[in-house]
């Protein structure tokens, strides 16, 4: 941790001066500590009565906050937001203005203003403003302070997953407090859905944390490969079987054609998640009678795997989302099925960073999907 | 006995949330309809009125909820708008509506918890809607 962090400079851009002086006054004895900071933050406020002097403060010595009024008599703020963002100045930019329009807020954040207060405003409403962009300060200047050090800390990748591991357990918690008050009676099997739709959101939070492993695994690359003759019959028929309790409940028929003896070298654990994970979609984003083809073949350089369905389908603009770490498309068609949204990104890291292969996938509407994975063979 | 009934609108994408609130808010005995994405609400904002609408935060976007309170708002001011979240101060660095400032421009007429218990929902819509 730098020093350089334990006194954060403030620029007041405001052309009244009754504003500039209450901001000095307010922030002369406020510091700002969160438990998870190695030190305390205390506040050297400098003024400015015009866009168009900001900007020279700016050039001259570096800015941590900018608190922006953007009625201004020359340039106006969101001017100056422009400007300072052109320059990728690293700042964090508050608007603060007489009008709280979302429209301005809007247009302001959209530029890159960190966030947005309305005149008049009282000591805390600023002082607790000013908390969250030092924590935010704090933690963005970390992030990258880590990221320069090769770490990979994934705070964007934390939040969603927490967000992702919560929801589950609120739905089932929901569900145990209706079955706790007898909220629909005491029929027993008017609570049938409701443990059903219990067990199949359990089912997904599992699924997630399996998928959670096999990411670890692979991004931390500390577990050993094994690299071994890989049997690419057995790896199907194990994927599928695997899948055989919900092909037969909607009725989708699965089939596989590969060649006899057909092997690759590569670590199982990987192709098992590959073969696994595009199996698994086929059947789970099938319609009711559809069928699954896998298909398996060798050429002098590379072994494709193709897995087929006759399901769903994706429309273009899904299918860009689709790799993307927790994407799910969403849609009447999916909204019944539960997966982690990490299945396909996992798939496409293995294929394309492990094994330098490609991936694939041509798909229509309500007529399937086809997935094709070529492996070159090593090496 | 409440001499109509008003309806009340809930949208979120989790459809087992939007099950679970669905039947707490037809307990306190109104009429409720349900939407589960964005784009569905903003539909039945334009077709149908409701005297008041719950919706998730994080939807398709993770601002679903705050564009869908503004176009709810444009539309009918009057109607109280309460946004559910799940996401709280803990997941931070996404957002959070926690502060004053936040809670001015966004335009929602309350934030609720969500996982909060019937009674304390039952009072965040009463005193909504007058009651």
């Amino acid at each position: 941790m730098t020093n350089s962090m334990a006194t954060l400079k403030v620029l007041v851009v405001d052309d009244e001066p009754g504003i500039r002086s209450g901001i000095i006054r307010i922030m002369r004895n406020f510091r700002v500590g969160y438990p998870f900071m190695d030190e305390d933050f205390d506040f050297e406020v400098i003024e400015a009565e015009t866009g168009e002097r900001a900007i020279e403060i700016i050039e001259a010595q570096p800015m941590d906050i900018i608190l922006l009024d953007n009625k201004l008599p020359g340039m106006d703020g969101i001017e100056v937001l422009d400007y300072i963002k052109k320059k990728e100045y690293d700042a964090q930019v508050m608007m603060i203005t007489s009008y709280a329009s979302l429209d301005l807020a809007i247009k302001a954040t959209n530029t890159g203003a960190y966030n947005f207060m309305p005149k008049p405003f009282t000591p805390d409403e600023l002082k607790s403003s000013i908390e969250g962009i030092t924590k935010h300060l704090y933690l963005k200047r970390m992030t990258r302070n880590m990221n320069r050090e090769g770490k990979q800390v994934r705070f964007q990748f934390l939040s969603v997953l927490s967000h992702e591991l919560k929801s589950p357990i609120n739905a089932v918690e929901g569900y145990l407090k209706i079955m706790k008050e007898r909220q629909v009676g005491d029929n027993l099997a008017d609570y049938d859905t409701m443990i059903d739709r219990s067990l199949e959101r359990i089912k997904g939070m599992r699924n997630l944390i399996m998928d959670l492993m096999d990411l670890t695994r692979l991004e931390s690359g500390k577990k050993v490969r094994e690299m071994r003759k890989v049997d690419l019959n057995q790896v199907a028929r194990i994927a599928m079987d695997t899948m055989e309790p919900m092909a037969i409940q909607k009725n989708v028929k699965m089939y596989l054609d590969a060649p006899e003896n057909l092997t690759m070298v590569g670590d199982p654990d990987e192709i098992e998640i590959i073969v696994n994970n595009l199996v698994s979609n086929a059947v789970k984003y099938n319609r009711e009678g559809g069928s699954v083809n896998v298909m398996m073949r060798q050429s002098s350089s590379s072994l494709n795997i193709t897995v087929e369905d006759t399901g769903i389908g994706m429309s273009e603009d899904d299918i860009k989302l689709l790799f993307q770490e927790f994407v799910r498309i969403k849609n009447e068609k999916t909204k019944l099925i539960t997966g982690s949204g990490l299945g396909l990104s996992i798939v496409k890291k293995l294929v394309e960073e492990t094994y330098k292969g490609t991936i694939n996938v041509k798909s229509q509407p309500d007529v399937g999907s086809t997935f094709v994975v070529v492996l070159p063979l090593i090496l | 006995m409440k001499e109509s009934k008003k309806t009340i609108l809930i949208v979120d994408d989790d459809i087992d949330y939007l099950s679970q609130m669905e039947l707490q808010v037809k307990r306190l005995g109104y009429d409720v309809v349900t939407a589960d994405t964005q784009k569905e609400g903003e539909e039945l904002i334009g077709k149908g009125k409701f005297d008041l609408a719950i919706i998730d935060l994080m939807m398709e976007n993770k601002d679903s909820g705050f564009i869908l309170c503004y176009k709810m708002k444009q539309k009918n001011p009057a109607m109280p708008v309460i946004i559910a979240s799940a996401v709280t101060a803990e997941t931070g660095l996404s957002f959070g509506v926690e502060t004053a400032q936040d809670r001015s421009w966004i335009k929602a007429d309350t934030f609720i918890e969500k996982g909060i218990r019937p009674d304390q929902l039952e009072r965040e819509i009463n005193k909504l809607l007058k009651i």
